[in-house]
């Protein structure tokens, strides 16, 4: 009797002891795990459902992210004070070329640039694709955009696919409207 | 490990020291010692008695005061080096690879291991978190290790105590007394607000047992605020931003969603020196001005729950405020600071259509840096297209202008002058003081007329959700650190023995003068035998043995 009972409150003790350590490892991990994604996109993570907006072109037509749903939708934020997203717009244009048929829509969202400088640039560049401007920076805030260029790949679902910050190659493009293709 | 059964029949955990029930020494150490250890009651800390399994180890590891003390010495020695070296945010680089690239240029290979041990970003790097977290849970299992046992043993604790654990307290006093010894010193302790309890042929009296809970109340409110600390790193519960808004821009304010700021306009007043502001005379005599008042009026905006980002029509107007150093404007649990400004940023251009050779001018254009147009008309039919604007212009790359970033620094226009004297139009690219004429010599020029300028507010937009949570912690602390400071935990024993002579043991967590007044107003009123105390001999009786020994 004796004996067991030891053993029993043997037991509980690690048990108890096993349960405290695990929720404060818990709780250490968690917070660390926090402070360092922090300084990544903070809200938005691949699988998240890209928030919607709606911002108008250099055409006056409003697009609303939401209205394609069913296609992929080849989300960039630029400014033409960003060289890497200077680079990469050509390219984007002979892809979307290959890809529009294919259900891929790009949207290259300007960062609150004004509608001279917006259109000068894509008339220069010979850009095909719709160009809207991001006046207050809202979409950019919503979307916790910190350097430029960023892509969001958003797929037909509508969920984030993938987020490259920096330059892509053409090839990476191709790559990349290939993944948010729809089937 | 089996039970500690003492002579008077309790069982206590083992590794007790003195009998949880009558204070016996259980073990041959303690019973040779002249004073018992009464820290913890003579408790056992659990941790040091059980010692198998994995997770008694890592139990024990955390138990130590010493290792706590150990944890805490090192994040005083990390948090010093990391005032060393200027943190992430107060070095002039925004993304991840420059600010690494900063630290090596500027501090080299020292500024390369400063950064790649993480000590440019101390409190979000994950050694530093991970070991406040072995902190906390240091204090969590020290006080449970010391809080429970400490708990049961005054709670058993009985009137009666053996004579030896009586005889090894520091004060004592043995002698004759009579009848109503015992009566009268209850008396007198109650008088004294002692709790008195009486069995057979003895007392214990006891003040203020609460005062040894101080410390682990003390712990409740250290690990209440890292709690609070550790909620500001999720999401939504603290908001520390920086909003940089120009005179008539509108900005979405980062991290506070649905909700936009308008800037009117930004003002620096400073002391003129006159009526009724004479007394700041001498200081503007002496440092050229004084600032009155940093300002800046904004209009907030919200966006209606069904809108969405960049839906600019939706906007319902909220406030109007005036935003002033010290005065944020609060709304919605978040705090708008007025923190920084930059004045005279470029806001327009002027230029004259001039004949280079005989001055005569074809009118002004008035060029927005912010929003050009694309024609400008001028008199008689001149007009001056522009073909490429450059915020902040920073040379050619394969004969194209480019712009460093998109404010209008160093503006850079490539335009297109027609005039009825020139029908097929001449090319210029102007920047401020130079002039280009790419495709050869033109009969006009755009002279500079005047800028008109703009300020910037730099605005600090703030929200912490967890600033009642750390008020709750910091205030349970103080009441530990009250209730552990100020009261002390007294206690008396007294027993009369069979030949009537009287056994009287004292003992307090601190604050032994205290203890020693109480006893002297007993004394006096039960005609108790006098007490010694029994450090102070031992302390006098080395001092005498040094003496002789010199």
């Amino acid at each position: 009797m004796s004996t067991e009972k030891k053993r029993n409150k043997k037991k509980n003790r690690t048990i108890m002891r096993s349960v405290i350590l695990l929720l404060l490892v818990a709780a250490i991990g968690y917070t660390i795990y926090n402070s360092v994604t922090a300084d990544e996109v903070e809200v938005l993570k691949v699988g998240d459902p890209a928030p919607d907006f709606t911002l108008t072109d250099l055409d006056g037509e409003t697009h609303k992210l939401s209205d394609y749903k069913g296609q992929g939708v080849f989300l960039n934020f630029w400014g033409t004070w960003c060289e890497p997203c200077i680079k990469e717009m050509p390219a984007m244009a002979n892809q979307y070329e290959v890809y529009e048929d294919q259900g891929v829509q790009i949207l290259a969202v300007n960062i609150a640039q004004s509608n001279f400088e917006v259109e000068t640039f894509a008339r220069q560049y010979g850009l095909n694709f719709p160009i809207v401007i991001d006046r207050d920076k809202s979409v950019m805030t919503a979307y916790n955009i910190r350097p430029l260029p960023t892509t969001m790949l958003v797929n037909p679902q509508g969920e984030i696919q993938r987020i490259v910050t920096g330059e892509m190659t053409e090839q990476d493009i191709a790559g990349f409207m290939e993944e948010i293709k729809p089937e | 490990m089996d039970k500690l059964i003492c002579k008077c029949g309790h069982e206590n955990p083992p590794g007790t020291v003195l009998c949880e029930s009558c204070g016996r020494p259980l073990n041959e150490q303690e019973q040779n010692k002249q004073l018992a250890d009464m820290r913890y009651e003579g408790t056992a800390r659990r941790s040091q008695t059980y010692n198998k399994s994995i997770i008694d180890k890592i139990w024990n590891f955390f138990s130590s005061v010493k290792v706590g003390v150990g944890i805490i010495v090192v994040l005083l020695i990390a948090a010093a080096l990391g005032t060393i070296l200027p943190q992430k945010q107060y070095v002039p680089a925004t993304t991840e690879a420059d600010i690494e690239a900063y630290y090596t240029d500027i501090y080299g290979s020292v500024g390369t291991v400063y950064h790649a041990l993480g000590f440019h970003d101390l409190y979000n790097s994950f050694w530093f978190i991970g070991l406040v977290g072995m902190l906390a849970i240091s204090l969590i299992i020290a006080s449970l290790d010391r809080f429970v046992p400490l708990y049961k043993s005054l709670k058993n604790q009985r009137v009666l105590r053996h004579s030896s654990f009586m005889r090894k307290q520091r004060i004592l006093a043995e002698g004759p007394g009579d009848a109503e010894t015992l009566k009268k010193a209850e008396e007198k302790l109650t008088d004294l607000k002692y709790k008195v309890s009486t069995d057979k042929n003895g007392l214990l009296a006891e003040k203020g047992r609460f005062s040894r809970w101080g410390p682990y109340v003390n712990h409740i409110g250290l690990i209440i605020f890292l709690f609070g600390v550790m909620l500001r790193m999720m999401p939504g519960f603290y908001v520390d931003e920086t909003l940089w808004i120009r005179e008539g821009e509108t900005r979405a304010i980062p991290d506070a969603p649905g909700y936009v700021l308008e800037s009117k306009g930004f003002t620096l007043e400073t002391y003129t020196g006159e009526g009724e502001e004479e007394k700041f005379g001498e200081a503007i005599d002496r440092v050229g001005t004084v600032a009155k008042n940093y300002q800046t009026d904004v209009v907030l905006y919200k966006i209606p729950e069904d809108a969405l980002p960049g839906d600019t029509d939706e906007m319902e107007k909220v406030e109007e405020h005036a935003i002033r150093v010290n005065q944020p404007f609060k709304f919605d649990g978040y705090a708008l600071y007025q923190m920084d400004f930059q004045q005279d940023e470029l806001k327009t251009m002027s230029f004259a259509l001039q004949n280079k050779e005989t001055g005569e001018s074809r009118g002004e254009l008035t060029i927005d840096l912010v929003n050009p147009e694309t024609n400008y008309e001028l008199e008689d039919g001149s007009v001056v297209e522009l073909l490429g604007y450059y915020p902040d212009f920073s040379g050619f790359e394969n004969g194209e202008p480019q712009t460093a970033t998109p404010l209008p620094k160093n503006p850079g226009f490539l335009v297109k002058m027609t005039t009825p004297d020139t029908p097929d139009g001449e090319t210029s690219f102007i920047t401020i003081q130079n002039t280009v004429e790419p495709l050869g010599d033109n009969d006009y020029k755009l002279a500079f007329q005047g800028v008109e300028t703009r300020d910037a507010s730099g605005l600090t937009v703030r929200k912490d959700r967890t600033l009642p949570i750390l008020g709750l912690g910091g205030l349970i602390f103080m009441i530990g650190v009250a209730q552990g400071m100020y009261f002390n935990h007294r206690r008396f024993w007294i027993q009369q023995q069979a030949d009537g002579s009287i056994l009287l043991a004292g003992h307090t967590n601190k604050n032994w003068f205290g203890l020693k007044k109480d006893l002297d107003q007993v004394t006096e009123h039960a005609s108790l035998p006098a007490y010694r105390d029994q450090q102070e001999d031992m302390e006098a009786q080395e001092k005498r043995e040094g003496e002789q020994l010199t």
